[in-house]
C-alpha cells in the first residue's frame, strides 16, 4: 500500500535504532481525518448493496420468503436464496482443514442459531435492500431451541481451543485434596460475550470475469484467500484481497466467516460490484463469539498455604454443527506450582453461532475464575494474597516442569505492588472507605498468556537510491503493525523508518500469518528481521568481494548495516553506502526473503509465557450496590517491546476488557428462544470512559534469548487475563461479598451489603 | 427502510392537521424515532418535521412566575441554562445524567417526554409486544425482566419509561401544553403517561395530531431549589438507563418539611410520583427515620414482574438516599458526574 501516506513524525529516533522507540502512530493522521480507507469506505463504479435477512428463530426451518415482496420494492435488483444463488465449487459445510469453520451460506433452508442469515437482498440503495430484506416476512417451522450450559447432554470433546487436550494432569489431584489442610469448592460464572469491534465485518466484492477483488476486515489475509479460492474453484492468483485497515477485530475476524462470502457470491449473481456490511445485531451470530463458561476450582493448601492440589473443570456450550471449545481451564497449567494439577472440559451443544477465538480465548474466562479461587484460597489461608501468590510461584512450568525461557513475574509483582501501594492493604476485607463513605476495595490477579508464533514470510529489497522495501501481508487491527513492523524493518535493512517502503496489508504480498494469539508481531517481526538479514548479507557480498570497494575482503571481520550504509565491524572508518554499492555492481535492486516461525527446538525445551500483575481499587456505594473501578496498575513482562507506546495502548485496551469482563460486558439471551435479546451497544454494556480510571502500565525489562531472536512475547491479549479477577477481588475486598456469576451485578451485592 | 413520506409544515396548525392523519408520526431530534424505524419498530407512512417550527425553542419566565419550556429546546440546552440549572437543579441534574453529550445535544423537550420503553421486547419485532403490535402477548413477562416495571404493571406489559428528565418534572408538578385539532389545551405531566391496563399501546393521553408545544414548571416549583436531588442508579457510569432512579425535593422551613416532592424512575411505565411518601414527610423534621418511612410508602403497592424484586429493595435504598441528599442542600455546582451514586468522585468531567 505505498499510496498511503504514511508518517513518522513527530516522534524523533535514536540514533542507530528505530526498535524501542515510542513512535506515535504511521497511520495516526490517516484515521483522524478520515483519509484511512476501511473496506466499507470502497466505491467501485456501478456497485449495489447487499443486506442480509437474519433468522429471527434459533432452530428451525425457513418455510417461505415472500421473494415477490421484496423484488416488487422500487430499487431491489435480486434476491439471494437457497433455490437462487450463484454455485460454490465446495460445500461449505466441509472442513478442509482445522482452522475452516462451518459457515452459512444459503446452502440449506436449515436454521441453526438466531441471527443466522437466510436471504440477501441486493438493491441500488442500502435502504430499498434493508426494506427489501423486511419485506420478505419469512415463515418458519421452529423447533424448541437448546439454550444454556445446561441445554443436553454433556460430552468430553476430543480438543479445546486449537488442538489442546480437553483433560490434562500431573501428580494425584485427590490425593492432594484429601491431604490438603484447608480446601476451597467455588463454582464460577461467565457469561456468552460478543467481540464487537467498532468497525462492523463488510465486505465489497468486484469480480471482473474470473478475476476477484475483494475489501474485507481481516486477521488471516492469507487463510481468507485461500478459504475464497476454495470456496469459488478460483486460483489464488486471481483474487486480490485489501484489509489495509481494521477498525477492531479481536479474533471475530480471524477466519472467513460466512458474510463476506455471501457478499461475493451476491456479486457473482448480480454481475456487479456488491457491498454488503453487518448491522449490529448481525454481529451477534455468524462471526462467532465467546462461549459462556461454567468452572468449578478446588484448590487445597498445606498448613504453610503451599498448593497441595488444584482442581479446574470448565463446562462450556458448542454450536448444533461445529466445534469451538472455549479452553478456560487451560488457564491453570502455568501460574501456580501446585505438586498435583488437573485441568478438564466438557461441553453441551446449543442453538448458537459457532463459539469462536475471542480476544485471550481461554486465558480471559480461565483467569477471572482461577484468580478468584486463588484470593478465595489465600483468603481461607489468613495470607495476602499476594504473599500466598508468591509462596505458589512457579520457577519451572508446574505441568510440564521445563524450565521458563524467560519469566519476570516476580518483578511485575514487586513493582505493580509498589506503585499501587499494595503494601497497606488490610487484610479483612470491608475494611477501607473514601471520604464519601464509599467501600474500597482493593484486588489483585496475575495474568499470563503464551508466547505463540506462527508462520510468516517477508521480502526485503535494497534500491539503487539507497532506499528500501519491506513487503509483508500483516495487518493492522489497530494495535500499530504499520509502525512497530517498519521500525523492525527498518532495523533489519539499516536504515531510517522514512527512507523504507513498508508494504503490507494486501493479500500479494508474502504470508504474514494471522494477526492472532498476541503472535504478529513476533511472526510477522521475525520474517521481516530475517529477510533484512538476507538482503544485508546479498548487499555484503557485493561490496566485500569487489577489490573497487572499501569493504573488499572484509567477508571474515563483517560488516554492520546502518543509516544506508555498510560500515567494517572492526574498522568503521571503512564504509560504503547501499546506493555505492548497488551504482557499481550496476544493479538496480537487490532482494531476499525471510521467514519467521516458532523454533520447535527451543519449545521443546522451554515454557514461553508472557506474565504481568494486575491490581485494581474499587469503590462501591454500601447501600446502592453500584460499583466503578477508581485506579488500576499493571506489570507486564512480555520480552522485547518493540514499541512502547503501541504496547501500551495494548496493555490499556486490555486491562479494560478486563474491567469491561468483571463488570459489564454480557449477552442476555432468552431462555425460551435463544435469541439475544441486547444486540446492540446500548444494551450490550461496554464501559464508557467514566467507568474507566486512569490506567498505569509498568512494561518490566525481559530478556528472552529463546522465544525467538527479537525476543519478542507479544502483548495483545495478556492486558485481560489478571485484569478481570483483579477487579472481581477488589470488589469482594470492598464488601466482603464474593460474587462468582460474571458480570458483577448489582443484585448480587444489594441483599447481601 | 419502508419509504415514507415527509412533510415539513410551516405552522403548528398545519403541523397538528399533518400529524393527525392515521399512521402519521412527529419527527424531533430522531433519537428514538430513527432507531425505530430502522428495527422496523415503528413504521410510520409520513413523518411530520416539526425541528422548523418557530417559536418552540425558548426558556420563558412567565409573569406568575413559571418558567415555560419550548418543546423544541435541546436537553443539553436545558440543562447548561444558568439560571434554569439554578431554580430547578434536580431537574438539571436529571438531563445531564442521561444519554451521552451527543445525544443531548440533539435530543429535545418534547421528544424526551414521548420516548419509548427500552424493553427489549418491544425493540424486537419477532417478540410478542401488546405495546408494538396489540393482542399480540407480552413475551417480556416470563422472559429476561431483572429491569422491567415493580409498579402499576398489568399482565399485558411490564415495560417501564425510561426518561430521567421527567422524573424530577412530575415531581415538581410540571404542566404540559397542548396544540391539538380542538385548540391548545394543558395537563399535568403526571397525566400525560398511562399506565398499561389492558392497553399498554396506549401510552399517552395525547389523540391523533396533539403536539406538545411546551412544558411549564409552576411557580411553587422554585421554592424547592435549595433542596433538591436527582439519583440514578445504572450498571456503568454514563450512557446507560435508570436501572432505578428517583428525584426528591424538599422545602424546608424552620428545620422542618413544610413540603416535600419525590417520583421514582425506571419502575414503571410512567415517571411515578410518590405522593404518599411526600404527604409522610409534610411537617416532619428531615431525619432519616421520616426518610424510612417515606421510602417504604413510596414503594407500597410494588410487586416483582419477573427476576426484578431486587428493584423493589433498591428503589427504597434510593429514595431514601435522595431525600438525605436533598436534605442535606443541593450542591453549588451540578457534580461531575451528575446524579450518581459517585458524585462525589473529583476529579471526573462532566460525562
Amino acid at each position: 500500500m505505498s499510496e498511503l501516506n504514511l508518517t513518522s513524525a513527530p516522534a524523533h529516533l535514536r540514533h542507530g535504532s528505530n526498535i524501542g522507540q515510542p513512535l506515535t502512530r504511521r497511520d495516526g493522521i490517516l484515521k483522524v481525518t478520515g483519509q484511512a480507507t476501511y473496506a466499507a469506505d470502497n466505491h467501485p463504479p456501478g456497485m449495489l448493496f447487499a443486506v442480509i435477512a437474519a433468522a429471527s428463530i434459533a432452530r428451525g426451518r425457513v418455510v417461505s420468503l415472500d421473494v415477490a415482496a421484496a423484488k416488487r420494492h422500487p430499487g431491489v435488483v435480486d434476491v439471494m436464496t437457497p433455490e437462487h444463488k450463484p454455485p460454490l465449487a465446495i460445500d461449505p459445510e466441509i472442513k478442509t482443514n482445522p482452522f475452516v469453520f462451518r459457515m452459512e451460506a444459503l446452502q440449506s433452508n436449515e436454521v441453526r442459531y438466531a441471527n443466522q442469515p437466510i436471504a440477501v437482498v441486493i438493491a441500488e440503495t442500502l435502504e430499498a435492500a434493508t426494506e427489501g430484506a423486511a419485506l420478505l416476512a419469512p415463515r418458519y417451522e421452529t423447533l424448541p431451541p437448546l439454550v444454556g450450559l445446561d441445554a443436553g447432554e454433556s460430552f468430553v470433546p476430543p480438543v479445546v481451543g486449537v488442538g489442546n487436550p480437553a483433560e490434562s494432569y500431573h501428580g494425584d489431584v485427590e490425593a492432594g485434596l484429601a491431604a490438603a489442610d484447608k480446601q476451597i469448592d467455588a463454582t464460577y460464572e461467565t457469561p456468552p460475550q460478543y467481540h464487537n469491534a467498532m468497525e462492523p465485518h463488510a465486505v465489497v466484492a468486484h469480480w471482473d470475469g474470473d478475476r476477484l477483488s475483494v475489501d474485507m476486515p481481516t486477521q488471516g489475509l492469507k487463510l481468507s484467500l485461500a478459504r475464497i479460492a476454495e470456496l469459488f474453484g478460483i486460483a489464488h492468483d486471481k483474487i486480490h484481497v485489501r484489509s489495509p485497515f481494521l477498525g477492531g477485530g479481536f479474533g471475530s475476524k480471524g477466519l472467513m466467516g460466512g458474510p463476506p462470502v455471501l457478499g461475493i457470491m451476491a456479486a457473482k449473481l448480480v454481475g456487479r460490484p456488491v457491498k454488503l456490511v453487518l448491522r449490529r445485531e448481525q454481529m451477534y451470530g455468524p462471526v462467532g463469539h465467546r462461549a459462556p463458561t461454567r468452572q468449578r476450582l478446588r484448590l487445597g493448601t498445606d498448613t504453610e498455604g503451599r498448593l497441595t492440589a488444584l482442581d479446574h473443570h470448565a463446562r462450556t456450550v458448542s454450536s448444533t454443527f461445529d466445534d469451538f471449545y472455549e479452553p478456560a481451564a487451560g488457564a491453570s497449567h502455568t501460574l501456580y506450582a501446585a505438586p498435583a494439577i488437573r485441568t478438564s472440559h466438557d461441553a453441551v451443544r446449543v442453538n448458537t453461532g459457532t463459539p469462536l477465538f475471542m480476544r485471550a480465548p481461554g486465558e480471559a474466562t480461565g483467569s477471572i475464575a482461577l484468580e478468584s479461587a486463588i484470593d478465595e484460597m489465600a483468603w481461607a489461608c489468613g495470607m495476602d494474597p499476594l504473599a500466598f501468590r508468591l509462596k505458589n510461584y512457579a520457577e519451572v512450568e508446574p505441568m510440564t516442569g521445563r524450565p521458563f525461557s524467560s519469566k519476570a513475574l516476580r518483578a511485575c509483582y514487586e513493582q505493580g505492588a509498589a506503585r499501587f501501594g499494595w503494601a497497606k492493604r488490610p487484610l479483612q476485607p470491608r475494611q477501607m472507605r473514601d471520604d464519601a463513605g464509599l467501600l474500597v476495595g482493593w484486588g489483585m490477579g496475575t495474568a499470563t498468556f503464551p508466547a505463540l508464533m506462527f508462520q510468516a514470510e517477508a521480502r526485503a529489497a535494497i534500491r539503487r537510491d539507497g532506499s528500501g522495501v519491506m513487503e509483508i501481508g500483516a495487518h493492522d487491527m489497530g494495535q500499530g503493525a504499520w509502525t512497530a513492523l517498519a521500525q523492525i524493518a527498518a532495523d533489519a535493512v539499516g536504515l531510517d523508518i522514512d527512507s523504507l517502503d513498508f508494504k503490507s496489508g494486501t493479500s500479494d504480498l508474502p504470508d504474514a500469518g494471522i494477526a492472532g494469539g498476541s503472535a504478529h508481531t513476533a511472526t510477522a517481526g521475525a520474517a521481516i528481521h530475517s529477510a533484512g538479514a538476507a538482503v544485508i548479507a546479498k548487499l555484503a557480498d557485493l561490496a566485500t568481494s569487489d577489490e573497487r570497494s572499501p569493504l573488499f575482503g572484509a567477508g571474515n571481520a563483517g560488516v554492520i548495516a546502518r543509516e544506508g550504509r555498510l560500515i567494517r565491524r572492526d574498522d568503521e572508518s571503512r564504509s560504503e553506502s547501499y546506493s555505492e554499492i548497488l551504482a557499481r555492481a550496476g544493479v538496480a535492486e537487490i532482494e531476499a526473503r525471510g521467514t519467521g516461525a516458532a523454533n520447535p527446538a527451543a519449545m521443546e525445551q522451554y515454557a514461553m509465557h508472557a506474565h504481568g500483575a494486575v491490581f485494581a481499587e474499587v469503590k462501591v456505594d454500601p447501600e446502592l450496590g453500584q460499583i466503578r473501578v477508581s485506579r488500576m496498575v499493571g506489570a507486564f513482562a512480555a520480552g522485547r517491546i518493540i514499541n512502547p507506546r503501541m504496547v501500551q495502548s495494548q496493555l490499556f485496551g486490555g486491562m479494560i476488557w478486563g474491567l469491561s469482563f468483571a463488570l459489564h460486558e454480557e449477552a442476555i439471551t432468552d431462555r425460551r428462544t435463544g435469541r439475544i435479546m441486547n444486540a446492540n451497544l446500548g444494551e450490550y454494556h461496554l464501559p464508557v470512559n467514566a467507568d474507566v480510571p486512569p490506567l498505569d502500565v509498568i512494561t518490566v525489562e525481559e530478556h528472552d534469548p529463546h522465544v525467538n531472536a527479537l525476543g519478542i512475547k507479544g502483548v495483545g491479549e495478556i492486558g485481560i487475563t489478571g485484569s478481570a479477577g483483579a477487579v472481581a477481588n477488589a470488589v469482594w475486598h470492598a464488601t466482603g461479598v464474593r460474587v462468582r456469576k460474571f458480570p458483577i451485578r448489582i443484585e448480587e451485592l444489594l441483599t447481601q451489603l | 427502510m419502508k419509504q415514507f413520506d415527509y412533510v415539513r409544515p410551516a405552522t403548528v396548525t398545519e403541523a397538528v392537521a399533518a400529524a393527525a392523519q392515521p399512521g402519521a408520526a412527529y419527527l424531533a431530534a430522531g433519537t428514538n424515532l430513527l432507531d425505530l424505524m430502522k428495527g422496523g419498530v415503528s413504521r410510520p407512512d409520513r413523518l411530520v418535521d416539526v425541528t422548523h417550527l418557530d417559536g418552540l425553542d425558548q426558556i420563558e419566565t412567565l409573569a406568575d412566575g413559571s418558567l415555560r419550556i419550548g418543546a423544541l429546546v435541546s436537553n443539553a440546552d436545558l440543562a447548561h441554562d444558568a439560571e434554569f440549572a439554578r431554580s430547578y437543579p434536580a431537574v438539571a441534574e436529571a438531563l445531564l445524567s442521561g444519554a451521552s453529550a451527543q445525544l443531548r445535544n440533539a435530543a429535545t423537550v418534547g421528544g424526551n417526554l414521548l420516548q419509548r420503553t427500552r424493553c427489549a421486547y418491544f425493540y424486537d419485532t419477532a417478540s410478542r409486544c401488546n405495546k408494538r403490535a396489540p393482542g399480540s402477548g407480552c413475551d417480556a413477562r416470563d422472559g429476561e425482566n431483572r429491569s422491567h416495571a415493580v409498579l402499576g404493571w398489568s399482565e399485558s406489559c411490564i415495560a417501564t419509561h425510561p426518561s430521567d428528565f421527567c422524573v424530577p418534572l412530575v415531581a415538581l408538578g410540571a404542566i404540559v401544553e397542548i396544540e391539538g385539532r380542538g385548540g391548545r389545551r394543558e395537563i399535568a405531566l403526571d397525566e400525560l403517561h398511562r399506565l398499561p391496563g389492558e392497553a399498554p399501546e396506549r401510552e399517552s393521553v395525547l389523540e391523533p395530531g396533539d403536539l406538545i408545544v411546551a412544558v411549564r414548571l409552576p411557580p411553587a416549583a422554585r421554592g424547592f431549589a435549595a433542596h433538591a436531588r436527582y439519583l440514578k442508579v445504572r450498571e456503568r457510569t454514563s450512557y446507560a438507563f435508570a436501572v432505578v432512579s428517583a428525584a426528591a425535593a424538599l422545602r424546608i422551613e424552620n428545620g422542618r418539611i413544610a413540603e416535600a416532592r419525590l417520583a421514582l424512575g425506571g419502575v414503571a411505565a410512567k415517571p411515578w410520583r410518590a405522593r404518599a411518601a411526600e404527604d409522610v414527610l409534610k411537617g416532619m423534621a428531615p431525619t432519616a427515620d421520616a426518610f424510612q418511612e417515606a421510602a417504604s410508602h413510596a414503594l407500597k403497592g410494588a410487586k416483582p414482574s419477573g427476576d426484578n424484586a431486587f428493584k423493589i429493595e433498591l428503589a427504597r435504598r434510593i429514595v431514601l438516599r435522595a431525600l438525605t441528599l436533598a436534605a442535606t442542600g443541593t450542591p453549588a455546582r451540578i457534580p461531575a458526574l451528575p446524579a450518581s451514586p459517585f458524585a462525589s468522585i473529583s476529579g471526573a468531567l462532566h460525562v
